[in-house]
């Protein structure tokens, strides 16, 4: 499982840091900052809920990869 | 006029458009109106209070693809629908920050305030808030056994909250409640009355930005006035006096009003509040299905569109105010499973009550934590709280963007 996030679209609510704050944090801008890309299976609820609340949408998660 | 029917009307009269806000006499109940309009006329012709035309959107995906198109934002040009009765519309034509008509200056604006106001700086508030939660539900208990809970807990946390952000000091913080009012007010204020709030804020707002540029402190303006005098080309000083009457304005009416709206839901049917009791694990979740779940979610949020569209198979025409309904869309049983029931667990819960894309709300994570923070209080040191007066018959404010209560009588036992 592979995390992604775009960077450009982000809105800096800062949603997937109060969720998942060992996977998420944000820069000096407020702009997301994917801390793990590939985190462990104990962080797969907090990354779903994290990809369903972030209001602009931008993280996805790549099951494949 | 109120209380008509909307798809009950023939197609030729024109003159006879559904009124919006649909008026509702229902205190936390949804009206009738949105179910058939999701499923009958997603893309709907309303009439506003502003006596203009626009397009109402009920259904999850079309409010969501609406808010996040990044064509469209929500400054309608004095050609097109507004929305109060006033002359300029209250809140929706006016910009204190003056970045809202321009989507790379807003993206600016954004960044540069979330630079100040990160998820972790919410969290290092939250030993704070509920301090200061415990305390107003401490001298509440002392005062008696019933109380309202607007002006004892629901009101005066978030005002507390967002002067601390702010560093506002604590003995000037009387006449926000007022200037926020009148800043969020459809019809309940007359123009004279609001434009002399306006001043009046303004003015209070100018002298607090230079009485912290002389004596910086430790809080969001005195940041944001480094970062003007470093020279940040983004900044004005006028900036941080709109960005600080901004917040100011978005940070305590609605959160105030959604403790509210939020223990009435839970208190309403006292087998919600007793779930809470029985299983404190819940504050979380039951907070999103409370914003969710909220009936009175006011007007909807507004988009201009400028250039012709599609939505849901209608063609809608450039030069349209489009209104999406909010509440609508967290009903919509294609994306809620028993939409119109609460479930206190539901996870995950992707409500729209704080917007989404590139203008949803920027002091979320700031909302979240104060109602988990007053919830989980409330739970822990209240068990026995109770509404004083059936439901239906707490009296409702009208005439402002923000719809709640204007009080909410609890009580308690030992
Ligand atoms: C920095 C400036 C602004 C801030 C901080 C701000 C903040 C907010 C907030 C917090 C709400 C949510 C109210 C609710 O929960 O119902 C809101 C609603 C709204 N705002 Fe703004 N706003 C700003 C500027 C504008 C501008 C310039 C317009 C339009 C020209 C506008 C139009 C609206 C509309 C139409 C709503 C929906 C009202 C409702 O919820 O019933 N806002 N705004
Ligand atoms: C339960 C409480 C709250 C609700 C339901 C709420 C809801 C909203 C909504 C729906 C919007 C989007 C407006 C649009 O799309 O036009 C918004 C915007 C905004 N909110 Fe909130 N809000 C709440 C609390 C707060 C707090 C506590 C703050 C700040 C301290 C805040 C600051 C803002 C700002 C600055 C905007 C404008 C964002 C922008 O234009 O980029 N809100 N809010
Ligand atoms: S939740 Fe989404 S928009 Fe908010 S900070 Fe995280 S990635 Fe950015």
């Amino acid at each position: 499982m592979k995390i992604n996030v775009d960077r450009d679209a982000c809105c800096g609510a800062g949603q997937c840091v109060l969720l998942a704050p060992d996977v998420f944090d944000q820069d000096e801008e407020g702009i997301v900052v994917l801390l793990d890309e590939r985190p462990s299976a104990e962080h797969d609820f907090a990354v779903q809920e994290a990809v369903s609340m972030c209001p602009t949408g931008v993280i996805w998660v790549d099951r494949n990869a | 006029m109120g209380g008509t029917h909307p798809l009950s009307q023939p197609e030729d009269k024109m003159s006879d458009l559904l009124d919006y806000p649909i008026p509702s006499d229902r205190a936390i109940e949804p009206p009738p109106e949105w179910a058939e309009l999701r499923q009958q006329c997603p893309v709907a012709r309303v009439r506003l209070a502003s006596g203009g035309e626009a397009t109402l959107l009920t259904r999850y995906d079309d409010v969501r693809a609406m808010l996040t198109d990044g064509r469209f934002g929500r400054v309608i040009p004095a050609s097109g629908t507004g929305v109060g009765s006033q002359d300029d519309g209250g809140t929706f034509s006016n910009d204190p920050t003056g970045v809202m008509a321009n989507e790379e200056q807003h993206q600016a604006w954004r960044r540069l305030v979330n630079a100040t106001f990160t998820a972790k700086r919410v969290q290092a508030m939250a030993p704070g808030i509920e301090a200061k939660a415990e305390q107003l539900i401490d001298d509440m208990l002392a005062a008696g056994a019933s109380a309202d809970l607007v002006p004892s807990v629901a009101f005066p946390l978030p005002v507390w909250a967002i002067c601390e952000l702010l560093g506002v000091p604590e003995d000037e913080r009387e006449r926000f409640p007022y200037w926020s009012d009148t800043a969020l007010s459809t019809t309940r204020y007359t123009q004279e009355e609001i434009s002399a709030a306006r001043q009046e804020f303004g003015a209070y707002m100018a002298a607090l930005v230079e009485a912290k540029r002389a004596e910086p402190g430790q809080d969001l303006i005195s940041e944001l006035i480094a970062l003007v005098d470093q020279n940040d080309p983004r900044l004005t000083a006028q900036t941080v006096i709109g960005t600080s009457m901004a917040l100011l304005v978005a940070g305590h009416e609605t959160t105030a009003s959604h403790i509210a709206k939020m223990m009435a839901l839970f208190l309403g049917d006292r087998s919600r509040w007793e779930q809470l009791v029985a299983d404190p694990s819940l504050v979380r979740s039951a907070v999103e299905e409370s914003l969710r779940f909220d009936p009175n979610a006011g007007f909807g949020m507004v988009r201009w569109v400028d250039e012709e569209i599609e939505i849901a198979g209608e063609t809608v025409p450039a030069g349209t105010t489009v209104v999406c309904s909010l509440a609508a869309a967290n009903r919509d049983e294609g994306t809620f499973e028993g939409a119109d029931e609460m479930d206190l667990g539901r996870r995950p819960n992707p409500h729209l009550s704080f917007g989404a894309g590139s203008y949803s709300c920027l002091g979320q994570s700031l909302a979240r934590t104060e109602l988990q923070i007053v919830l989980a209080a409330l739970v822990r040191k209240v068990p026995s709280l109770e509404l004083a007066v059936p439901v239906e018959s707490v009296p409702r404010k009208e005439g402002l963007l923000v719809a709640g209560f204007d009080e909410l009588p609890v009580k308690w036992g030992e």
